[in-house]
């Protein structure tokens, strides 16, 4: 059999392991494909790559093929989700000194009480705040603009968004040039082991199945390799699958730990994939269940509604109309493409494309293809709803 | 590069006397003075290279220059997206050169590992020589990486052959060509190269001991 060789864009992240074990436990070799795994330094250059056809395919924050499919970042170029490859994973994490700020005015430090720690966090200082993100056009950003909008206070013009690579977070902290980070795992921990922050809420208390990561590929390219783009999305949702059975996550973490991929040491990796956090140095680890999803309740499914709501969100923070935004945003996710080529294989999913977001407050089973299914919660944390076909 | 060459890449002199502030962003200070060499020989005077990247917005709002020249590669490169976000911090907006009716150029760039951008309302045309400039320097300095990483590989192989020549001289009791000759054979006869076959031999041996 041949094997065609694909080449795959990632930035080096624990949510990149569903590409990292496709190739490496041979997900891919299985479907005739070989992953050329090619690390990124920045999700710009990960972005210019794929937009001018030297990546094929790549592990892609969820907001940016919306950013680039509306000439927002870089070239521009239409560019699909064929699927989500993560949900959920980041943490929210504040200067030892803006942790001392808000317990000073009574926070009591429990993770995840996202209505309670907002009004800590923005009474904190008596200047603006200065928030990290890694790219601008991430799920980091867009939670926390909403979570600091919908609290209630409109969006506090006291709030300075600065973008820092994950990897130099815990520094920017130490040298004062943040106050506030917003990242991926595991960044966060990082920045506790060094003792210079405190983790105050995980991403998904603002929205409880929030996609994180896309597989993200050209439009174009997608309509002319029915094939490859069938035999690679097979490869990369038996992965996620694979990842989310719990007894393999120790292999897993010793995979993505050994493999020149990643680079990042073994205890590392174990906050995320195991789903436990110390918050503060020193602290008893908290369990997050289902920290990091990459497969169950239909995690890997490209909800058009999903990509709706970034491309509201967009709108709303760039000034675009929002219409406009949100009818390119929801034609980047592919749920045709995941039907077409992951149904013959068995893999379970919804039976509609669309759903109002926000609705489910606790695991709910719907119908499905093969049945029934489990989706949910979906929660925002305000409790509001999110549905793009009645749009005013 | 010989002077007919460089002048081949030159700029209109006109577009060069317009006064242009370029920012390199470089954390290697001799790739910085290559870039910075290559632009002054080509009459752009104002280049400022930026090598610590900390609170990089608010260096690059008080350098307030044109372009920025910044490797592809650099883990910087999403800080400078975020300056051009934030418009309201900045009087004037940054955005990534891309010029459509030049796809080539952009493709170029990209391969040579090199992105720029562009500050405010410059027009294409003014910067184009300059990225044609540093388009040149990047390729130059990334074929010199590439040569120096094939130089330093074939050292690194050249003492796997010496110490697997050695340990069949020892063991065999051979002379050091014979030894060769033995490598070479194995290697044709297994269809592998002869730095295969002796790294085999290494790793079987450290097994072995």
């Amino acid at each position: 059999m041949s094997v065609t060789p694909l080449n795959c864009g990632y930035v080096p992240l624990v949510d990149s392991a569903p590409l990292i074990v496709a190739q490496e436990l041979g997900f891919a070799g299985d479907e005739g494909l070989t992953l050329n795994l090619l690390r990124q330094q920045s999700w710009a250059a990960l972005r210019d790559l794929l937009a001018l056809g030297h990546l094929d395919a790549a592990h892609m924050l969820a907001p940016l093929p919306v950013a680039m499919s509306l000439g927002l970042s870089g070239p521009k170029a239409r560019v699909d989700a064929l699927m989500v490859l993560s949900v959920n994973g980041t943490v929210i994490g504040v200067s030892t000194a803006v942790a001392t700020a808000m317990r000073a005015r009574g926070w009591d430090g429990h993770f995840g009480a996202p209505q309670n720690t907002v009004v800590h966090l923005l009474s904190a200082l008596e200047r603006p705040l200065r928030v990290a993100v890694p790219f601008p056009y991430s799920m980091h950003r867009l939670l926390f603009e909403y979570w600091i909008r919908q609290a209630g206070h409109g969006r506090p013009a006291e709030v300075d968004i600065v973008t820092t690579p994950p990897p130099l977070m815990a520094d920017a902290v130490t040298a004062n040039e943040i106050d506030v980070f917003c990242v991926g795992e595991p960044w966060g921990s990082v920045a506790v082991g060094n003792r210079v922050g405190e983790l105050i809420l995980p991403g998904a208390a603002i929205w409880a199945h929030a996609p994180e990561k896309v597989l993200a590929a050209r439009h174009d390219w997608v309509e002319e390799n029915p094939t490859i783009v069938g035999a690679l999305m097979r490869a990369v949702a038996r992965a996620a699958a694979w990842l989310d059975v719990t007894q393999n996550r120790p292999l897993a973490i010793e995979i993505l730990a050994r493999s020149a991929h990643l680079n990042v040491p073994h205890a590392a990796l174990d906050h995320a994939l195991m789903g436990q956090f110390a918050t503060r140095f020193g602290a008893t680890p908290v369990d997050v269940p289902g920290f990091l999803r990459f497969h169950d309740r239909a995690a890997n499914f490209p909800w058009r509604s999903q990509a709706a709501w970034i491309g509201a969100e967009i709108a709303q923070l760039e000034g675009v109309d929002r219409h406009h935004a949100v009818s390119v945003a929801q034609a980047t996710m592919r749920p045709d493409c995941y039907r077409r080529y992951l149904g013959p294989v068995g893999i379970d999913m919804p039976g509609a494309s669309a759903k109002v977001e926000g609705a489910l407050t606790h695991p709910t089973a719907v119908a499905s293809v093969r049945g029934e299914m489990i989706l949910g919660p979906d929660a925002f944390f305000d409790g509001a709803t999110f549905d793009f076909t009645t749009l005013e | 590069m010989a002077d007919g060459d460089r002048r081949s890449i030159r700029a209109p002199l006109a577009l060069v006397n317009q006064h242009m502030k370029i920012a390199v962003i470089e954390p290697d200070p001799s790739r910085a003075r290559d870039i910075i060499d290559a632009l002054m020989a080509e009459g752009w005077e104002d280049v400022v290279v930026l090598g610590d990247v900390t609170g990089l917005a608010r260096k690059l709002a008080a350098l307030d220059p044109d372009l920025v020249l910044i490797d592809l590669d650099n883990p910087s490169r999403d800080a400078l997206e975020q300056v051009s976000v934030a418009s309201a911090a900045q009087s004037r907006p940054v955005a990534m050169f891309v010029d459509r009716s030049d796809d080539e150029m952009t493709q170029a760039a990209v391969a040579a590992g090199l992105s720029a951008y562009v500050v405010g309302e410059l027009q294409p045309e003014r910067i184009k020589p300059v990225l044609q400039t540093a388009i040149a320097r990047f390729q130059m300095m990334s074929q010199m990486r590439t040569e120096l990483e094939a130089a330093k590989q074939a050292l690194a192989d050249r003492k796997t052959v010496d110490r697997a020549k050695g340990m069949i001289m020892r063991a065999r009791n051979v002379s050091e060509d014979e030894a060769y000759a033995l490598l070479r054979k194995t290697a044709m006869s297994q269809n592998r190269k002869v730095i295969d076959v002796a790294q085999a031999l290494l790793t079987a041996s450290d097994l072995l001991t």
